[in-house]
């Protein structure tokens, strides 16, 4: 009795500090006066009026949602191709290979922008949405390769052959097989590749100037200091990013044979 | 079944190969020559990485980091394992995978904006200035923002999410045997725990504490939003090479220093890591 009394005062305070920043983030943000501070006087609805007004902001959203989708795209593709490769032939030297194609994952975000600056300042590639897009593969394609590599599994071999005795081409194998056998595997690393482009930032800080992504869009907001603007447009992407996570629970399980 | 090589083989793996050399390895390669040529355009030289170990304002940088992640890593995990354990064993089954989802719900807000959120508990005119003053507790209101507990309180934020999911996927994966052997050679609920439950999570936890390690040193948010520039950590110092003196050398060398720590710790902890993987 005693254990599960104070289990419960435990727990409610760890979530009572879990949630109390995101309370204050969006009760704050319907706040009617200028500062995001006690006394709440709201609701008002103004500061996401304010959101939807900013022509930068709009940018970011729009530049985040394209370089998210066009970049999970192709780690997802070439994670996929990579893995289907190392998976079912014999490759010399294939140990080594898969390891360095999943090196990336143990570098801090910051130490791989860094890198792609010093490279691209040095080869003449300009800071751009199209050089954030790089960055994003590289940090994303590892995880799809280890993602889809240990689903590949004997089952999925043997259909292979079956239809390369029929007489289908490696690229309809793969296409029409491989590609809708391991089906759970790649829209899991699609949607966790969107999820870590979208967030990211210090990648986007170092590569981007004028013509940015979201978080890079929100950082710049915060040298104005505390403003429920900042508020409004961090509820949205909570939001939106929650929205998401329940549409992919319920996708990926419907997606799972019964 | 396993196929020999042929172009095909070649064809699918090389667009990963080659992406990872190109814009992997010859970046990195290429931080590398550059740490080596100090921006004042001399010769090659240590220079970039001297400047480091010679003032104290850059190596303190370090200090601060590994004081503030180490710390971050326990509070973290002595936060999330009771967290964890009561999700795993206390809450109904049938409840768990909702009170889960709860517990790491903030994780969909966005990392930027997550900081920013503690700015607004912790400002001068914040929610528990503004209560503490209210209360009677404070006269005045006191420095919470822009403080090292301030980047400590930001970092356990995040990491006890993080945590708390790892641990109770550590735990639930213990077959409920190892604790019924334990009760029935006549061990009650904590001697169960202490010697029963706690070491075969062991190797988890400490998988835990490497990935709030690594990801805690290198993170720029954090620290610049909630800590401010009173007290500097590395990745701020690296930024900063690069933002205010255009100092590409000397930002690939802090790199590369911070790169040997966290692979120094990777190898202090490869032991446990091991042991996870069997």
């Amino acid at each position: 009795m005693m254990l599960r009394v104070s289990s419960i005062v435990y727990a409610a305070l760890i979530y009572g500090f879990i949630f109390l920043p995101v309370f204050v983030l969006v009760l704050f943000s319907f706040q009617a006066s200028l500062f995001p501070i006690p006394p709440f006087n709201g609701p008002s609805l103004r500061w996401y009026a304010a959101v939807l007004a900013d022509k930068r902001l709009i940018a970011g959203l729009g530049n985040s949602i394209l370089v998210a989708l066009s970049t999970s795209a192709l780690a997802t593709l070439i994670g996929f191709l990579s893995a289907w490769g190392f998976a079912r032939f014999h490759l010399p030297k294939s140990a080594l290979m898969r390891g360095l194609i999943t090196a990336p994952l143990t570098i801090s975000y910051l130490i791989i922008g860094m890198g792609l600056l010093v490279f691209f300042n040095r080869i003449g590639v300009p800071k751009s949405l199209l050089a954030v897009g790089i960055g994003h593969v590289v940090i994303n394609m590892p995880l799809c390769f280890a993602i889809i590599y240990s689903q590949m599994g004997d089952h999925q071999a043997n259909m292979e052959r079956a239809a390369r005795d029929l007489g289908a081409p490696e690229w309809k194998v793969l296409s029409l097989i491989t590609a809708p056998l391991l089906w759970p595997a790649i829209f899991a690393s699609f949607f966790l590749s969107m999820t870590f482009s979208w967030d990211e930032f210090v990648i986007s800080f170092l590569l981007t100037r004028f013509d940015t992504t979201l978080p890079v869009e929100i950082w710049n907001l915060l040298r104005a200091g505390l403003n429920p603007k900042t508020n409004a447009v961090g509820s949205l992407v909570f939001g939106v990013s929650v929205l998401m996570a329940i549409l992919f629970e319920i996708f990926a399980f419907r997606k799972r044979p019964a | 079944m396993i196929l020999p090589q042929n172009r095909v083989a070649w064809a699918s793996v090389s667009p990963a190969l080659g992406w990872t050399l190109a814009f992997f390895v010859l970046p990195f390669a290429a931080m590398v020559a550059i740490s080596f040529y100090p921006q004042d355009g001399s010769g090659p030289s240590l220079v970039s990485y001297a400047q480091f170990f010679n003032s104290p304002s850059y190596y303190y940088a370090l200090f601060n980091s590994l004081e503030v992640t180490g710390l971050v890593t326990v509070i973290s995990i002595l936060l999330a394992y009771p967290f964890a354990w009561i999700l795993a064993d206390i809450v109904p089954e049938r409840w768990q995978r909702l009170a889960l989802t709860l517990a790491v719900l903030p994780f969909w807000t966005s990392y930027v904006v997550r900081s920013y959120s503690w700015l607004l508990v912790l400002s001068e005119k914040g929610l528990v200035n503004t209560t503490l003053v209210d209360l009677g507790i404070l006269s005045a209101p006191i420095q919470l923002a822009n403080t090292r507990g301030a980047t400590i309180i930001g970092f356990v934020h995040f990491f006890v999410m993080l945590l708390t999911l790892t641990i109770y996927a550590n735990l639930k994966q213990l077959s409920p045997n190892y604790r019924k052997a334990a009760a029935d050679l006549g061990a009650g609920p904590i001697r169960s725990f202490i010697h029963v439950v706690l070491p075969l999570t062991l190797p988890g936890i400490m998988v835990g504490a490497f990935l709030t390690f690594v990801l805690a040193i290198g993170d720029y948010i954090t620290p610049q939003i909630l800590g401010g520039n009173n007290e500097l950590l590395m990745p701020q110092l690296i930024m900063m090479q690069i933002g205010r003196r255009g100092d590409f050398s000397s930002a690939s060398a802090l790199s590369i220093i911070l790169m040997v720590v966290v692979t120094v710790a990777y190898l202090f902890c490869a032991r446990w890591l091991k042991i996870e993987r069997t």
